[in-house]
């Protein structure tokens, strides 16, 4: 990829963020993992396209970077939907009813888990504990963290999501 | 006596009432260990008052902070920069205390955090935060502003020659980063798989430099004891062990929730005086006293005292000290297949016994749930919770963690597993439809 076609893949705000980062860093390639995430805050998602723009940027390979990219659950390689709803399905949940409410949610949106609703609202994902064990069960749409979650009233939950 | 001699963590959030800003938590006492520590003391004699006060790891398991700390002083064998990271990838299903000392409480943080980067003598410190914690890290982000603006961060630190760089790194996910060692690869910016030990991290590493690591709660410890001394801070423990601790109750009781008790408070009285005991219509049958990869503790052990010594006489292990209850109504067969699904995902996948073992176990307790079980298959989980929790098959203790609550529901609830098999179905599923709709 040329100079050119690495800058129109990234923006100038991505690129003067990610070298912001390496600038405390030991080495290039240590910014990796805040250099997808940031590419990720402002598109929603890291592309292939971004992605080796990135590698190129960091000075490592885009499969090594890919690597990395795919090993964390909250970098997504694939597109979301507007908006990120993520349902607790660890033990303290677990033991409030988060399997039940996890039916309901999948009901209510009227898709399954890993993925998004036709007109890109909403995606589905699992997620473990989110620290929040005293307001079981829980559920998290894009930062905000929601429990205890009664199921009846999902659809209001949702309506605040546009 | 005020609220923060009995409460140092969290004394100042329960008396301003809500998030403690830098002036409230300075005219609570805030940053005068530090300002102590840098002013007053030498790095030596820092780490000489932890290790007196007893301090002891708050992030799961129980080290002694001021040995820690120890192995990390004095000069470095080659010149380069120690690194201090806190460990705030909160992530051990059932815990959730580190959330609330960072979102209320986010100064007392960066003051132990203070002190423990003089004591080790290191220039730059990371925070090393879960990516879901967004509200904590806007409150961290704030905070280190704040006491940046202070002069208690940056150059010139209290006004000595001592500088202090802090920063907050995001994680991108995954229940391992709270692993040290992956934790240090996750910071470098790689994946998160844990490294063979040794060198351990004050040897080698971030960037294979002198780095410590500890927990969120353990560095809030640290504040009041340089403030008011090693003896009374033993004194605030009821047993053996030092200081308070944050304990969490999650659950069917009737208040979920923290309170910063004195270390050493009984099980029983944390769950009936402070979580309002059980909900109506539910009995206790056993508990994870420390989050997921903590044994079942039941009935015989409710009166025993939360501490490291004493729990893990009882055979399982004090943790992060919130517990998770499992009430009459819920499966134990079907908790431990949760259970086993978390370890099972959450595994780096670098270990064969991890990797290939923990799925294998879920699958089968999956079976057993479903009525699927077979004669042979407790004894066949009996000998995976011995090989894959076994000493040293894996490079770090994420596997043998995963076993630490499957082997001892293999113990206590052996009963229900072989009612599974010898029935073909769950006993409990028709009986929790009974109760819904009873509910």
């Amino acid at each position: 990829m040329s100079e050119s076609e690495l800058v129109s893949a990234l923006s100038a705000e991505e690129i003067s963020e990610v070298e912001s980062e390496i600038s405390h860093l030991p080495d290039r390639q240590s910014a990796a993992i805040d250099a997808l995430m940031i590419v990720q805050r402002h598109r929603g998602w890291v592309s292939d396209e971004s992605l080796y723009a990135l590698a190129q940027l960091l000075e490592m390979s885009s499969a090594e970077l890919d690597s990395i990219a795919t090993f964390y659950n909250l970098i997504f390689r694939q597109p979301v939907g507007r908006h990120v709803v993520m349902v607790c399905d660890s033990v303290s949940c677990y033991v409030m009813g988060a399997d039940q409410l996890a039916t309901k949610v999948q009901e209510t949106l009227g898709i399954k888990f890993g993925e998004t609703t036709k007109d890109g609202r909403f995606t589905l994902l699992p997620i473990v504990c989110l620290g929040a064990c005293d307001r079981a069960p829980t559920i998290m749409i894009d930062k905000d963290l929601i429990g205890p979650v009664d199921d009846s009233s999902l659809q209001d939950v949702f309506a605040e999501y546009e | 006596m005020s609220t923060l001699d009995t409460k140092p963590l969290i004394g100042r959030v329960e008396e301003v009432g809500g998030r403690v800003a830098i002036a409230d938590y300075e005219s609570g006492g805030g940053y005068s260990g530090a300002r102590r520590a840098l002013t007053q003391m030498s790095p030596e004699e820092v780490i000489d008052l932890v290790k007196d006060a007893g301090l002891k790891g708050r992030g799961g398991a129980g080290f002694p902070t001021g040995m820690k700390w120890n192995f990390a002083k004095g000069e470095p064998l080659t010149p380069g920069p120690k690194y201090l990271v806190c460990n705030a990838d909160e992530m051990e299903p059932g815990t959730f205390k580190d959330r609330y000392l960072m979102e209320y409480n986010p100064h007392i943080l960066i003051e132990g955090m203070i002190i423990g980067a003089f004591a080790i003598q290191a220039e730059i410190a990371y925070i090393f935060l879960r990516g879901e914690y967004h509200d904590p890290y806007d409150q961290l982000i704030e905070a280190i502003g704040e006491a940046t603006e202070r002069g208690y961060l940056g150059t010139s630190v209290c006004g000595t020659d001592f500088n202090l760089d802090m920063r907050v790194h995001l994680s991108g996910g995954r229940y391992i980063c709270g692993e040290e060692t992956a934790l240090l690869n996750a910071l470098e910016g790689k994946r998160a798989q844990p490294r063979s030990k040794p060198p351990f991290p004050p040897a080698s590493g971030a960037w294979g430099r002198p780095t410590i690591v500890n927990n969120v709660e353990t560095f809030c410890n640290v504040p009041a004891i340089l403030r008011n001394g090693s003896q009374w801070y033993q004194d605030l423990g009821l047993t053996e062990d030092a200081g308070t601790k944050l304990y969490g109750v999650s659950g069917r009781v009737n208040k979920p929730g923290l309170w910063e008790l004195p270390m050493g408070t009984p099980i029983r009285e944390i769950i009936d005086d402070h979580a309002g005991g059980m909900r109506n219509g539910f009995k206790l049958r056993g508990l994870l006293p420390g989050g997921a990869s903590t044994d079942f503790l039941v009935e015989e052990h409710f009166d025993l005292a939360m501490d490291y010594a004493t729990i893990q006489s009882a055979g399982s292990r004090m943790g992060t000290g919130t517990m998770i209850l499992m009430d009459d109504s819920i499966c134990p067969v079907d908790m431990c297949r949760n259970l086993e699904h978390f370890f099972a995902q959450e595994s780096c996948g670098f270990c064969t016994p991890c990797r290939e073992g923990i799925p294998w176990v879920e699958s089968l307790l999956t079976d057993i749930e479903n009525g699927k079980g077979q004669p042979g298959d407790l004894e066949i989980l009996d000998q995976h919770a011995a090989y894959i929790g076994g000493p040293s098959n894996t490079f770090c203790l994420h596997a043998p963690g995963a076993m630490e609550p499957l082997q001892s529901a293999l113990k206590y609830f052996r009963e229900d597993f072989e009612q599974h098999i010898k029935l073909s179905r769950c006993p409990y599923k028709s009986r929790s439809e009974t109760s819904v709709s009873i509910d």
